[in-house]
């Protein structure tokens, strides 16, 4: 693949991590190695659907929670956080319309 | 934001775009909202390899008067001729939006037609193991990889059912993945009378012959499925089975779906009447519901042509070009053969019903596992007893799950049909009809059609 001539520099989890534009968050965290989230009964979890329908990928950005990184691209200076950081919060139930 | 048009387009997928671009060609003042960040949907989804017929249209999208709403979500319409939308995603320091301008934060649009192209997503059917990291669907994991993940070099099982999954699996090895096998259940019987009715359609035969290149190398297996994914922290191997043969095989990634499910949350909660799982339509694709029209794989799964046709003619039905409608519809019924070769091509085994064991979460979200699920006798039963599908998805992924392992149907859809920020719903304003009864009417197929509505499919 020809290298481009820019890349993003952003972070996940603090780790910094360099990826070409387009990258959606997903695909950074996946490179990253990195779970998206821990689920209800602690099992980590990654991206299933990819098309921003299960919800599993949700991760933090920039602070804001709950962000579905499958339907967001990267953007420099970005900061990621997957739920191992978060608080030990049911994320689920404040889903719950 | 506080606008109206002469049409909303939800989805901008081909359908979608088919649509936007023929009616704002023919003067209408038109919108079309889609959750992604970029137009194209799922099959042409942003990235490298698109087709010329893809980039041709979204360039065409561009070029129109159109206005874009991408990265716009729909939750709810709570008076007719009204749809609320949100931002998919939130810019840094403003979690509830609140640092936003208004018009950035929530989005009233006002129509007088509608065309509902909320395209598909994929079948998931659980098994043990299936909440593994690197085990998603085959859509998904191409998505992931037209995202920027690197495939170079990893082992990737293709699995499930669907024309999907040769197509995924030779964009893959393109990629530089290695396909160690492509696992479809349907049996060798369906598939060869499925190739025989391709052979009526020249342009999906060498698309065919496209993959069947790409993939020399890889072995499709048919009446063939994994049974179990194996792995502490992320997938290492998955269990196939074939018959009566069990072998265990070592991946990187199982890219698993059961082919497609139409996404009609929205259509029900707008109280258009759904058969048999699809949103039913006359002709010109105008629904149960005046001036509502639907296009693409919610009318029935058949694939970008038809989306693209489909997206024509409701766009030339709800600008009142009655007659050139006519006239592509006709184009579009001889297309409907492959509809239902399709359906019969990917009609589940019904052994798969068996896949999950005791112990395997069914609803991902809360964490519900198969026995918990099968003393229930109905979904909503299994929602009130166990949160089956009440978390964030909303039972998009274990509601289609378990409609195939018990036989449910997701008796009502309610607002807001996607989760939205508790500030959205208290500034949208206050409902006037009464959803809950409309769409489980529409759903029963008891609901009195408000204007004289015969379904042509």
């Amino acid at each position: 693949m020809p290298e481009s001539v820019r890349s993003l520099a952003l972070t996940v989890n603090g780790v910094p991590i360099a990826v070409q534009p387009g990258t959606t968050v997903a695909a950074a965290v996946l490179m990253a190695g990195a779970p998206t989230r821990i689920s209800v009964t602690g099992e980590p979890r990654a991206p299933l659907c990819g098309m921003g329908i299960c919800f599993e990928c949700r991760v933090t950005i920039d602070g804001v929670p709950h962000q579905r990184s499958c339907q967001i691209l990267c953007r420099s200076g970005m900061q990621v956080r997957t739920a191992p950081s978060e608080p030990a919060a049911n994320p689920a139930r404040e889903f719950a319309p | 934001m506080k606008e109206s048009f002469d049409l909303v387009v939800a989805g901008a997928g081909p359908a979608g775009i088919a649509a936007a671009v023929t009616a704002a060609e023919a003067g209408l003042r038109v919108a079309v909202v889609d959750d992604n960040p970029a137009p194209g949907g799922q099959i042409w989804r942003s990235g490298a390899h698109l087709p010329r017929s893809a980039q041709h249209w979204i360039a065409r999208l561009h070029r129109s008067s159109a206005v874009p709403l991408l990265g716009w979500r729909i939750f709810d319409s709570p008076e007719p001729n009204l749809l609320c939308a949100e931002p998919s995603s939130f810019p840094p320091s403003s979690p509830n939006g609140s640092s936003l301008p208004p018009h950035r934060r929530h989005a009233e649009l006002r129509f007088k037609k509608l065309i509902l192209a909320t395209g598909a997503r994929e079948r998931f059917l659980p098994f043990p193991g299936w909440t593994l990291p690197n085990v998603m669907g085959a859509g998904a994991l191409d998505a992931l990889v037209r995202g920027g993940l690197p495939i170079a070099g990893k082992r990737v099982v293709v699995a499930g059912t669907g024309p999907l999954l040769l197509a995924v699996a030779a964009h893959l090895a393109r990629r530089g993945a290695k396909i160690v096998t492509v696992c479809e259940q349907a049996s060798f019987a369906q598939l060869a009378r499925f190739a025989a009715h391709l052979a009526l359609e020249p342009a999906k035969l060498a698309q065919g012959a496209g993959f069947a290149l790409a993939l020399r190398s890889a072995r499709l297996r048919t009446g063939c499925w994994p049974i179990a994914a194996h792995g502490t922290d992320r997938l290492r191997a998955v269990t196939l089975r074939q018959g009566h043969n069990f072998w265990d095989v070592d991946c990187d990634y199982l890219a698993c779906g059961f082919h497609l499910v139409p996404n009609i949350e929205l259509p029900a909660l707008l109280a258009c009447r759904i058969a048999g799982g699809f949103v039913s339509t006359n002709g010109l694709l105008e629904t149960s519901v005046p001036g509502i029209y639907c296009a693409g794989e919610p009318t029935g799964i058949g694939g970008v042509e038809l989306a693209l046709l489909e997206g024509e003619i409701a766009a030339l039905a709800a600008s009142a070009q009655t007659a050139r409608a006519q006239k592509v519809a006709r184009r579009r019924r001889r297309k409907l053969a492959f509809v239902r070769a399709l359906e019969r091509a990917c009609t589940l085994d019904p052994q798969l019903r068996t896949l999950p064991a005791e112990d395997t979460f069914i609803c991902r979200c809360e964490d519900v596992p198969y026995a918990a699920l099968c003393s229930r006798s109905s979904w909503r039963e299994a929602k009130l007893h166990t949160r089956c599908g009440m978390g964030p998805c909303q039972g998009r992924i274990c509601g289609t799950a378990t409609e195939f392992l018990f036989g449910w149907n997701a008796d009502s859809v309610r607002p807001p049909v996607f989760p939205a920020l508790v500030a959205n719903l208290a500034v949208s304003p206050a409902r006037t009809h009464d959803f809950n009864g409309a769409s489980a009417a529409s759903r029963a197929g008891v609901a009195a059609p408000t204007h004289a509505f015969k379904e042509t499919r």
